[in-house]
C-alpha cells in the first residue's frame, strides 16, 4: 500500500455562474501515472490551475506531501514539489532553450546576490553544476544540440519537450502534464509517451497526465479520471474505463473517440 | 573583478585627456551623459529586463538627488584629496533613500500589470515632486541652492581639476552600474527577472517568487536612479523639483525604448544620443529662429516606434554582433 | 451652508467638463486597451482652434448663446479631425504590435502636439474670447446660481444624452459595443473594426472638443500645454469609475471633480494636484478594476 502524495477533497471552481468543476475529489498515490480525461471544456486545465494554485478553488482542499496548499502562492507550490506543463505552451520564447532550463533550478541555488555580482567561487560552481545537469536533461530528449537556440525557434513538438524538460528541473516529486502530446503525430505522441515512462522511472516521479484523446492513455495509465462538464464520472484501471458505458456516453455525446 | 577595474582606470584616463583638451560646456555635457547612462540602464532593468513599465524613474532620481543634496549640509564634504569619498558616500545614501522609497512604491503596486503600473509609477513621481514642491527645508517650489561639488585641488605640483574629480565618480557609477546589471542578468537571479518579463504564470510554476523578484528589481533599479540624482546633485550644484517632472522620466524611457529593452550597450548609446542630439540640434534653432529640437526629437520617436520597434539594439549586446561579425568573415 | 453648497456646485461642474475628457480615455482603453496619452492634447487643440474661430469669425468680443454654439462646432471638428489622423497615422500601424510600443507611440503623440503647440502658438498663454457674459442667473437659498456654470452642465448633459444615444440605440452603437467587447469575434460578425476604430476616436475626441471650450470659458487662459494636468486628472477619473467603462468614467469625474473643490475648499490649494494621484493609487491598490469595472481572471 503507497502513500497518498496528492489528494483533492471536494475542490470546486466557478467563475460567475458557471461552475468549471463541481466539487470534483480524487487522490494519487506516491509513485503512480494517472490520466484525467475528459472530452473538450470538460474543466481538466481548471483541475490542474487549482492544484498548482494558480486559481483559488471557491471551496475545497487540496493536500500536497500531507499539508494543505490552497493558500500558498504558485511558486511556494512549485517548490513544495508539485510542477506542471501548460496546454498552450508558455515557454519563455525569447530566452534561449538552455535559459529556459536553467530557470526551473531554484532548489540547486544557493548563493546569495551579491555572490553573483563579485562572482565569487561559489556562483561558479554552481552556475557550472547547474548547466551540466540542464545539458544532461536536455539529452534525454534529444535537445541538448540546440541549447543555445531561442525557445521561440524549436519546432511545436520540440517545444512541448521543453516544457516538460524545465518542469523537471525543478526536481518535482509530482509532475502535471496538460495534453502533452497535442499537435504531435501518431509517431512522435509513441515516442513521448515512452520517454514520459522512462523518466517517470528514472526519476521515481509522480505523473498526472491531462489528455483528451482516452487511447493514448490507455496504454501507459495505472489509473484513470474521468471528468465530464466538471464532474468525476468514471474512475478506475483502463480497462474499467473502457468498458464504462458513462465514459463512451460522455464522449459520443461530445465528439467521435478517436 | 580585473575585467572591470581595468575599464574604470582606462576610462578615468580618457577623463584626463577630456579634461586637458575641452571646454566646460562640453565637459558638462559629457557629465550629463554618464548621469543619463545610469538612469538608462538602471530603467533597462525594471523594463527592459524584468518586463515592468515605470513611468516614474524621475521621481526616485529626484528622492536620491535631494536627501543626498540634505545630507551634505549635515556631513559637509572636505575640499581635499578626500573629495571623492564624501561623493561616494553621498551617492550611496542617496541611492539607499532612492532604494527605500523603490521598496516602498513597489511593494504594493507590482501586482498591477502593464498599462496599470505604468500609470500608477506615473502617480508616485508625480507625488514624490508635489511633496518636494512642498518641503521648506529643501527650498520648495525655490529649488536648493548652493549644494556642494567637486573643487579644485593641488596634489604637489599636480593640479586636479573639479571636473576630472565629478567626472571620475560618474564615470565610477556608470561602470558599477554595468558590471552589476550585467552580472546579476547571467546569475541566478537575473534569470528570474527574465523569467517574469517572459511568462509570469510559467516563471511562478517554475517555483519563482514573481513578486519579490519585480520588488527586487525595482528596488535595485531605483537605487541607481537615486545615484544619478546624486550625481546630479553635486555636479549641478542646483536642484528644483521642475528637474524630476514626467518629462524627465519620458525622457529615461525614450533612451531605454530607443536602445532597447534588454541591451545594456543599447542603452548606453540611446543615452548618449538623446543627450547631445538636442544641444546638436541647436544651430537648426539659430537658423529657423524657433526651436523645433523638441518637435524633432517626438516625431522620431514616432517613427521610431513604427519602423524599428524593436530599438537599436533589440535585446542583444554589441559583442554579439562582434561575435557574429568575426564568425562571417573568419 | 451656502458655502458647501456653493463648492457643490463648483464641484459638479468641474467633475462634468472632466467627464468629457475621460469620456474619450475610457472609450479608446475600452476598444484598444490603450492608454492614449495624446488625448489630452488633443483637448488643447481644440481649445486653439475655438480661439482662432473665434478671432477670425471677429465673433471674439461678442459673447452670447451663438457664440457659444459656433466654438463648440469649430472645437469639435477640428479635434475629431486630429483624433481621427492620429489614429490612422499613428496607432493604426501598430495595430499588431507589443501594447509597450503603442503606449510609447501615444506618448510620442502627446510631446509632438505639445512642442508643436509651443511653435506654432507660442509658449506663452493666451486668452480665451469671452463666450457667455457670466452673470448671476437667479439667487436660491442666498446660494449664486451663474450662466457659466449652468451652461457647463446644460450642455454636458446634452452631450451625455447624445452619447448614450448613440452607442445604445443606434447600429454603430452596437457595433461599438460588440468591438470593445471581443475584437476578433466583432470581426468574424461582419464588423468592420477599422472603421468603428476610427469612429470611437472621433467622438471621444468631439467630446474632448467640448470640453476644451467649456474649460475656455470658466478659466479663460489657455496654452499648449494646458492639457497635461486635466487630462492626467480626467485619466484618473476614468481609472476610478473603472477603464473602458462609460458610465463609470462619469460617475469617477464626478467624485473627482468634487472631492478637488472640498480638497480646496477647506484644506489647501497645493495639493490639489496630488490629490488625483492619491485617488488612483489608493484605487489601484484596493481596487485595480475602478468603481464600476469587472475584473478579470487570467486564461492559464
Amino acid at each position: 500500500m503507497s502513500a497518498k502524495l496528492l489528494e483533492a477533497k471536494s475542490i470546486t471552481m466557478q467563475f460567475g455562474g458557471l461552475k468549471a468543476v463541481d466539487s470534483l475529489s480524487f487522490h494519487i498515490n506516491q509513485g503512480e501515472l494517472v490520466g484525467l480525461i475528459g472530452p473538450n471544456g470538460a474543466g481538466k486545465t481548471t483541475v490542474f490551475n487549482m492544484l498548482t494554485s494558480v486559481y483559488k478553488p471557491t471551496s475545497g482542499e487540496v493536500i500536497f506531501l500531507s499539508e494543505p496548499t490552497v493558500s500558498l502562492k504558485p511558486y511556494q507550490v512549485a517548490r513544495k514539489g508539485m510542477t506542471r506543463t501548460f496546454q498552450n505552451i508558455r515557454l519563455f520564447k525569447d530566452l534561449t532553450v538552455l535559459e529556459n532550463v536553467l530557470i526551473g533550478g531554484t532548489k540547486d541555488i544557493s548563493y546569495g546576490f551579491f555572490s553573483s555580482i563579485l562572482q565569487t567561487s561559489k556562483y561558479f560552481q554552481q552556475e557550472k553544476a547547474l548547466k551540466e545537469k540542464a545539458i544532461e536533461l536536455l539529452a534525454i530528449f534529444g535537445l541538448e544540440k540546440k541549447a543555445h537556440a531561442p525557445a521561440s525557434a524549436l519546432p511545436y513538438g520540440e517545444q512541448r519537450k521543453l516544457e516538460i524538460i524545465r518542469a523537471l528541473a525543478t526536481q518535482p516529486k509530482l509532475i502535471c502534464l496538460d495534453e502533452p502530446a497535442a499537435g504531435m503525430n501518431h509517431q512522435e505522441t509513441h515516442q513521448l509517451m515512452e520517454t514520459i515512462a522512462k523518466i517517470r522511472k528514472d526519476f521515481r516521479l509522480t505523473v498526472l497526465l491531462i489528455e483528451h484523446d482516452m487511447k493514448l492513455v490507455m496504454g501507459i495509465c495505472e489509473r484513470i479520471i474521468v471528468l465530464d462538464h466538471g464532474v468525476k464520472i468514471e474512475e478506475g484501471s483502463p480497462q474499467v474505463i473502457q468498458s464504462s458505458p458513462k465514459v463512451i456516453e460522455a464522449y459520443l455525446g461530445a465528439e467521435d473517440i478517436h | 573583478m580585473k575585467k572591470p577595474l581595468l575599464a574604470l582606470i582606462g576610462l578615468i584616463f580618457v577623463g584626463f585627456l577630456i579634461d586637458l583638451s575641452f571646454d566646460a560646456f562640453i565637459q558638462l555635457t559629457l557629465i550629463y551623459v554618464l548621469i543619463n547612462m545610469i538612469l538608462a540602464m538602471s530603467l533597462n532593468l525594471v523594463s527592459g529586463f524584468t518586463g515592468q513599465f515605470s513611468l516614474g524613474h524621475a521621481g526616485f532620481m529626484a528622492a536620491g538627488a535631494y536627501a543626498s543634496a540634505f545630507l551634505s549640509t549635515i556631513f559637509p564634504m572636505n575640499p581635499g584629496p578626500m573629495q571623492f569619498v564624501y561623493f561616494l558616500f553621498y551617492a550611496i545614501a542617496g541611492g539607499a533613500v532612492a532604494g527605500l522609497a523603490g521598496y516602498l512604491v513597489g511593494l504594493p503596486t507590482l501586482r498591477l500589470r502593464g498599462d496599470y503600473l505604468a500609470i500608477v509609477t506615473l502617480g508616485f513621481g508625480e507625488i514624490i515632486r508635489v511633496i518636494l514642491l512642498n518641503t521648506k527645508t529643501v527650498g520648495g517650489a525655490r529649488g536648493m541652492y548652493g549644494i556642494t561639488g567637486p573643487t579644485d585641488f593641488t596634489l604637489g605640483s599636480w593640479t586636479i581639476s573639479k571636473f576630472l574629480i565629478g567626472y571620475a565618480h560618474a564615470i565610477f557609477w556608470v561602470v558599477a552600474c554595468f558590471v552589476v546589471i550585467w552580472r546579476i542578468i547571467r546569475s541566478h537571479h537575473g534569470r528570474a527577472f527574465l523569467s517574469v518579463r517572459e511568462d509570469e504564470i510559467a516563471a511562478e510554476a517554475m517555483g519563482i517568487h514573481t513578486t519579490q523578484t519585480k520588488v527586487r528589481a525595482f528596488v535595485l533599479s531605483s537605487f541607481f536612479a537615486g545615484v544619478a540624482g546624486s550625481i546630479f546633485a553635486h555636479y549641478a550644484n542646483y536642484l528644483n523639483p521642475a528637474s524630476f517632472s514626467f518629462n524627465r522620466s519620458v525622457d529615461a524611457v525614450i533612451m531605454v525604448v530607443l536602445g532597447g529593452m534588454g541591451s545594456l550597450s543599447g542603452s548606453l548609446m540611446a543615452a548618449t544620443i538623446i543627450t547631445i542630439l538636442p544641444e546638436a540640434l541647436r544651430p537648426l534653432q539659430e537658423i529657423t529662429g524657433v526651436d523645433l529640437r523638441m518637435v524633432i526629437y517626438s516625431l522620431a520617436l514616432i517613427l521610431l516606434m513604427i519602423l524599428r520597434p524593436k530599438g537599436l539594439m533589440g535585446t542583444k549586446e554589441v559583442n554579439e554582433f562582434w561575435r557574429k561579425y568575426v564568425r562571417k568573415t573568419s | 451652508m451656502q458655502d458647501f453648497i456653493q463648492h457643490l456646485i463648483n464641484g459638479i461642474s468641474l467633475g462634468s467638463i472632466y467627464a468629457l475628457i475621460a469620456l474619450g480615455y475610457t472609450m479608446v482603453f475600452g476598444i484598444l486597451q490603450l492608454i492614449n496619452f495624446a488625448h489630452s492634447d488633443v483637448y488643447m487643440i481644440g481649445a486653439f482652434a475655438a480661439y482662432y474661430a473665434a478671432r477670425t469669425l471677429g465673433i471674439d468680443k461678442n459673447p452670447g448663446v451663438s457664440t457659444l454654439v459656433i466654438l463648440l462646432i469649430a472645437a469639435m471638428a477640428a479635434c475629431s479631425l486630429l483624433g481621427f489622423t492620429i489614429e490612422r497615422l499613428a496607432y493604426r500601424p501598430l495595430r499588431k504590435a507589443p501594447k509597450l510600443n503603442i503606449l510609447i507611440t501615444a506618448i510620442g503623440v502627446s510631446l509632438f502636439l505639445q512642442y508643436s503647440g509651443q511653435v506654432v502658438f507660442g509658449a506663452d498663454p493666451k486668452v480665451f474670447p469671452a463666450v457667455l457674459e457670466d452673470s448671476v442667473l437667479f439667487t436660491l437659498l442666498g446660494v449664486e446660481f451663474k450662466s457659466l456654470d449652468l451652461a457647463v452642465l446644460f450642455v454636458t448633459l446634452v452631450m451625455m444624452v447624445l452619447l448614450h444615444l448613440l452607442i445604445y440605440h443606434t447600429k454603430l452603437g452596437r457595433a461599438m459595443r460588440a468591438v470593445s467587447t471581443n475584437m476578433n469575434v466583432a470581426a468574424m460578425m461582419g464588423v468592420n473594426t477599422d472603421r468603428i476604430i476610427s469612429f470611437t476616436f472621433v467622438v471621444g475626441s468631439a467630446l474632448a472638443g467640448v470640453g476644451s471650450v467649456l474649460v475656455g470659458m470658466k478659466y479663460p487662459k489657455i496654452d499648449p500645454l494646458m492639457g497635461m494636468m486635466i487630462g492626467l486628472k480626467a485619466f484618473v477619473a476614468a481609472v476610478l469609475g473603472g477603464i473602458g467603462n462609460i458610465a463609470g468614467a462619469v460617475l469617477g469625474a464626478l467624485i473627482m471633480g468634487l472631492s478637488e473643490e472640498m480638497v480646496v475648499g477647506y484644506l489647501s490649494s497645493t495639493y490639489r494636484d496630488a490629490l488625483a494621484f492619491g485617488i488612483l493609487i489608493v484605487i489601484l491598490i484596493f481596487r485595480p478594476a475602478g468603481l464600476l469595472g469587472k475584473g478579470g481572471v487570467e486564461k492559464v
